[in-house]
């Protein structure tokens, strides 16, 4: 207490201190603590001395600041302020000191107070916990006996317990014997009665015991009676299940009785298969069977879907309702069960299916696919894993693919159809004699006949996709049947093989030209290059729109199609060229090749053969212009006929011709050809050709008249030989340059062709170009 | 490496005819024969150097008549057979009779035409001056002003079979068999007493309806020489020479006529036919339905077809659109894998590259198209020396020696 005293006032007289007076030491002390915290904290001495004066905490002349210092704050003091103010400062400082030490003595008063009465507590406590030591010992001492008292009795009451228990036991066991003695004449009762649940519920509860104690006579002739009963109702139910009317509203109750009176597992399979042999089936497999008109598919599926689909539906409802406990187990078998039906429905349906697929109309296909489909996927759910919606889809998809297949080929019966009857009608007016439908109108049939073909085509497809179909909106209907299906296999496939069809035109053995008509040739020529330039990527585009191709398939891009429609297109014109020139050609062969040229006559007339060339010409002419454009001609003087020629006749042709008569030049006449070709351009005979008349036509007389040079020059001719020749080449040249892009090209094929008959007669005279002239004139 | 440019000789006249010097393995040679009607024609020798890329030519005077066709003996360098045009001589008889009227002219022509004025085609077979033989090689100008004539040897006298379409001897014989083809008949002569005789031995003709004329006819060097393939307006026929009898035919080998055939030298059963359908066709004859290849690359009639000697991949062929193509027909070839190497000595690695070598799908392919000529190409032959090198003979009298590109020579080779 004392110490406690004595520590009030001391910490009171260090502020007040009087700043006059301060000992020189505890400053000094306190300023080296103060250092030691600082270098604890990290401040440095000379860092806080060295600070200029302000609100800062280490300023010396701060009298609350820590690191106060009252010498320099009294040397600031007198060296700054007035003598009054040092008095006021005086004063107030008094002022301080002594209301400080006041409170330190208050302070000191009231916590001396708080002491005493704290100790005056606390000497009472301990005597209180003193009495209460001593009552707890006492309660102690008591439960103990009581203890002992309780152990004593329980071990009296004991064997009376036991006892009583024993006897309940015996009462319950005799209970359940008697119980189970009566049960045969229960079960009959119940039998009789028809309470079949309740007998069902009988048989359960006993089973277990007499199965355990079968081996005691008495409970073995219980057992017995038991079975036999129970036979007996498993009998009746089952005859009621098979021949209900009601069977399938009945059967869920008589199957749970059922389920519960027999042996489990096998029962399942017994009465799913007892269901399972709907009727529906079998009157679907009458319908299908030999009777000739057989129902419209539609009411055929409906049949199905009612009937075998519904009926399954319930099964599987009552089945899943009864053995859920089964777990995994039980769906498996109830899916398999599922599938081995719905395989038998598939192949029922398929059958039908397939009697439909020679129509033409996907209507009606369509709509039963629908109804089946539709059908089909409330069992889906009910069973997923027997996989029925997936296999009634994919069969939807199979129909869907062999009606692509079938489209494609009636496509294509549809195009040999047309050119069966282009060929007929072709062959027809010769026959009648009369004026048959001009190429142009059997061109515009064909190609107007080919395209509704395919748009009814694509409409009949159409359907499959159409949005109110419940499969339209599977991934192979979006995807795979709009672009690989109908695009690529239907539409491509059907331009391709109408290409390749044309193709084979080309590569037909009987080169001789009685295989195809050339007419024909012309026509698909022309077919196949209106596809190129319009119709393919009309048709294609009609596809796209009506069937959104979206996928990542690639498909033909349109280009290569019209590639391919133009390559054809090519091909078969110059086959065309081709057979005609190598009519002609046989012409102008047969004439040159047949005749004694060394003892021919001087000509007067033009041959015949030649009349028939230009006919033939002429007729070609008239054939092609039907279909192709009139073609570029090599710009040339407007009046090139008549005049031209006789130019060339005159001049060019005696200016070749002269060299031969004078023996002393030998080398001339090959000299002169040898020029002439070295300032004209090769011919290419049989070079393919471009689409318009001008360029079929040049190339049909190109051809025919190389060969004509070339038999020229296989043959020997006398004077007049030489002149018929002549006569013949002018009478072509008059009628042939209007059909060529290049009339060069027949001067100088003729030129050629007088030149080497001059090489190869001994005796070279040719007849005055005027003869000629008249002579071709006339004839 | 550039190939050596192709090597032209002009002649002054027509020509159709070309033949190598069968007989001669060491020297270029080469045999054309003429046509003109109103001149002396001509056999020409040509004597390819290849080493200084120049030709020396000889000429021989051919009085007989233009020549359609010429072929060497394979035994004898000096020996040859033509067919030629036996003109009458109309001119002659215009001359003089031209002092009289017009038409009295015009009657006796119409006469003499109608009698014998025809033209026929002849075969005799020649002997060539002995120091021509091997080839001569002075200056060509020496030679030209001194033309020398051909021995007639002996004529295959043609009167009661028509027109003689060609000659084939025997190859690979003595020089003692010669085949000609007259109009429908097909005659196998004996040359007798050095070649100064000729005995028909057999002859065996084509009946049909219309008037059947052989084009064209190769003998076989295979099956010891005993048969000889001939073609007819569009049908090909093989003969047995033994019986004379028909061993197979292919009718309808081509659309149109058939020009030439040639046979493969290392495969037996193969052929190549071509013809007035501007294509080629390769026959295996024991299979006659369907051409076993066919190339149409010429734009006009195929003239000539002839397999390279040696390397029977090289199939060269000349057409009327004046080009000559030769192609590489790998596939169907005797090498269709390339140069077997089947030494025992080469080492592993050579093993291992010529493995990949055959590995390579070797493809049948066009090696060059030859546009010298300005007009049809009427012949085209391999030299019998250098299988490396061929000529082609146009209508008006250009010879062009060609030779195999060196970079697919040595693909062959190596």
């Amino acid at each position: 207490m004392a110490a406690a005293a004595a520590a009030g006032p001391s910490p009171g007289s260090g502020p007040g201190d009087s700043p006059e007076g301060p000992e020189g030491e505890a400053p000094e002390r306190r300023r080296k603590a103060h250092g030691m915290l600082k270098l604890y904290y990290g401040l440095s001495e000379g860092e806080a001395a060295g600070r200029p004066a302000g609100p800062d905490p280490l300023d010396p002349t701060d009298l609350n600041g820590a690191h106060f210092d009252p010498e320099v704050y009294l040397d600031k003091l007198r060296r700054e302020c007035p003598l009054a103010q040092l008095m006021d400062s005086e004063t107030d400082m008094v002022r301080q000191i002594r209301a400080l030490d006041s409170d330190m003595q208050t302070l000191v008063y009231e916590n001396y107070n708080k002491f005493i009465s704290a100790t005056d507590t606390i000497r009472k406590m301990k005597n209180d916990f003193r009495k209460m030591e001593d009552e707890m010992d006492r309660l102690a001492t008591n439960m103990a006996v009581i203890t002992d008292f309780s152990a004593r009795i329980s071990a009296t009451l004991q064997d009376r317990h036991e006892r009583i228990t024993k006897l309940a036991g015996v009462h319950a066991l005799l209970r359940k014997l008697q119980f189970l003695f009566e049960l045969p004449s229960r079960l009959t009762k119940c039998v009789e009665l028809g309470a079949y649940g309740q007998a069902v519920r009988y048989q359960g509860r006993a089973q277990a015991v007499l199965q355990q104690y079968q081996h005691l006579p008495s409970f073995r002739a219980i057992q017995d009676d038991c079975r036999v009963i129970t036979a007996r109702l498993a009998q009746q139910l089952r005859q009621r299940f098979r021949c209900g009317p009601s069977a399938l509203t009945q059967a869920p109750i008589c199957a749970r009785l059922l389920a519960v009176a027999l042996p489990c597992v096998c029962f399942c399979v017994e009465l799913l298969l007892a269901l399972g042999e709907p009727k529906e089936l079998r009157s679907l497999e009458a319908e299908l069977g030999p009777s000739p008109p057989a129902p419209d598919v539609l009411e055929f599926t409906d049949h199905g879907g009612s009937g075998f689909v519904g009926g399954l539906c319930q099964v599987a409802a009552a089945y899943q309702e009864l053995f859920a406990a089964q777990g995994p187990a039980g769906a498996e078998k109830l899916a398999a069960f599922a599938r081995e039906l719905g395989s038998r429905y598939f192949a029922l349906v398929e059958r039908r299916l397939a009697q439909e697929q020679g129509g033409g109309d996907n209507s009606l296909l369509v709509r039963a696919l629908d109804r089946f489909h539709r059908r089909l996927r409330a069992p889906g759910a009910l069973l997923a894993a027997a996989g029925l919606a997936d296999a009634a889809t994919e069969i939807v998809e199979r129909v869907a693919r062999e009606r692509l297949g079938h489209h494609l080929q009636g496509l294509r019966a549809a195009f040999l159809g047309c050119l069966t009857d282009v060929r007929q009608a072709l062959a027809a007016p010769r026959v009648a004699g009369k004026e048959g439908p001009g190429l142009a109108e059997l061109l515009a049939n064909v190609a107007s006949s080919i395209l509704s073909h395919i748009k009814a085509s694509l409409a009949a497809v159409h359907l499959f996709t159409a949005k109110e179909v419940s499969f339209s909106n599977k991934p192979y209907f979006r995807g795979e049947f709009c672009s690989q299906g109908v695009r690529e296999g239907l539409i491509v496939g059907f331009i391709r093989s109408m290409c390749q069809t044309a193709q084979s035109f080309c590569d037909s053995p009987g080169e001789k030209g009685g295989a195809t008509p050339p007419a024909l040739l012309l026509l698909l020529s022309r077919l196949c290059l209106d596809y190129e330039t319009a119709t393919i990527s009309y048709i294609l585009t009609l596809t796209d729109e009506q069937f959104l191709v979206q996928d990542q398939f690639p498909v033909t891009p349109v280009s290569t199609l019209c590639a391919e429609a133009r390559e054809t297109a090519r091909r078969l014109l110059t086959h065309y060229v081709k057979v005609q020139g190598l009519v002609i050609s046989q012409m102008l062969r047969k004439s040159v090749e047949t005749r004694d040229w060394l003892s021919t006559l001087e000509p007067r007339n033009v041959r015949a053969v030649m009349k028939r060339v230009v006919e033939d010409t002429t007729a070609i002419d008239v054939q092609v212009g039907l279909l192709y454009e009139e073609g570029v001609r090599k710009a040339q003087s407007s009046d090139s006929s008549k005049r031209t020629f006789s130019v060339y006749s005159s001049s060019r042709q005696q200016g070749r011709y002269a060299p031969s008569y004078t023996p002393s030049a030998p080398m001339d006449t090959n000299l002169l050809s040898n020029i002439q070709k070295l300032f004209s351009e090769r011919i290419d005979v049989f070079s393919p050709v471009e689409f318009n008349k001008v360029s079929v036509l040049t190339g049909i007389i190109k051809i025919s008249l190389k060969t004509l040079l070339e038999c020229v020059r296989l043959r020997t001719f006398g004077r007049f030989g030489l002149q018929q020749v002549q006569v013949d080449c002018h009478f072509l040249q008059l009628y042939l340059w209007r059909f060529v892009a290049d009339e060069e090209l027949v001067h100088l094929l003729l030129d050629e062709v007088v030149a080497s008959a001059a090489l190869r007669c001994p005796d070279p005279v040719p007849m005055e170009p005027s003869v000629v002239e008249v002579i071709c004139e006339r004839g | 490496m550039e190939d050596d440019a192709p090597v032209i000789y002009g002649l002054e006249f027509q020509a159709r005819a070309l033949t190598p010097q069968t007989a001669e393995t060491d020297a270029i040679r080469f045999l054309v024969g003429t046509q003109s009607l109103k001149y002396d024609n001509q056999i020409h020798i040509i004597d390819f150097d290849d080493e200084n890329n120049i030709i020396n030519k000889n000429v021989l005077l051919h009085q007989a008549g233009e020549i359609w066709h010429i072929s060497a003996s394979p035994a004898d360098r000096g020996v040859l057979a033509t067919c030629y045009n036996r003109t009458f001589c109309c001119v002659l008889s215009l001359d003089s009779f031209g002092a009289l009227g017009k038409s009295a002219a015009q009657l006796f022509i119409a006469l003499a035409t109608s009698s014998d004025s025809k033209v026929l085609t002849c075969a005799a077979v020649w002997r060539m001056p002995k120091e021509l033989e091997s080839g001569s090689h002075e200056s060509p100008d020496d030679s030209s002003s001194t033309a020398q004539t051909l021995e007639l040897l002996c004529h295959l006298d043609n009167t009661a079979h028509g027109n003689m379409a060609c000659v084939v001897w025997e190859p690979m014989g003595d020089g003692k068999k010669i085949i000609s083809l007259a109009d429908n008949h097909i005659l196998l002569w004996d040359l007798q007493e050095s070649s100064s005789q000729a005995v028909l031995a057999s002859s065996a003709s084509l009946e049909g309806k219309g008037q059947l004329k052989f084009t064209s006819g190769r003998w076989s060097p295979h099956h010891n020489c005993t048969q000889v393939a001939t073609a007819n307006d569009t049908t090909l026929r093989g003969w047995d020479t033994r019986s004379m009898s028909q061993i197979y035919c292919i009718e309808n080998a081509h659309g149109q006529l058939v020009r030439d055939l040639d046979f493969n030298p290392n495969k037996q059963y193969y052929l190549a036919s071509c013809g007035d359908d501007c294509k080629v066709k390769f026959w295996d004859t024991r299979n006659v339905t369907e051409p076993v290849k066919t190339l149409e690359e010429h734009s006009h009639w195929v003239w000539n077809v002839r397999y390279n000697h040696s390397h029977d991949q090289l199939v060269l062929t000349g057409s009327s659109d004046s080009r000559v193509i030769l192609s590489n027909m790998v596939s169907i070839s005797s090498e269709p894998f390339g140069h077997l190497v089947d030494d025992d000595d080469i080492s592993d690695q050579e093993d291992h590259r010529s493995e990949e070598k055959s590995k390579e799908p070797l493809q049948d392919n066009v090696i060059a198209t030859y546009e010298e000529h300005e007009d049809s190409v009427y012949a085209v032959d391999w030299s019998s020396a250098d299988p490396w090198l061929f000529a082609s003979l146009s209508y008006d009298g250009r010879l062009v020696i060609n030779r195999v590109p060196r970079a697919l020579k040595y693909h062959i080779l190596l």
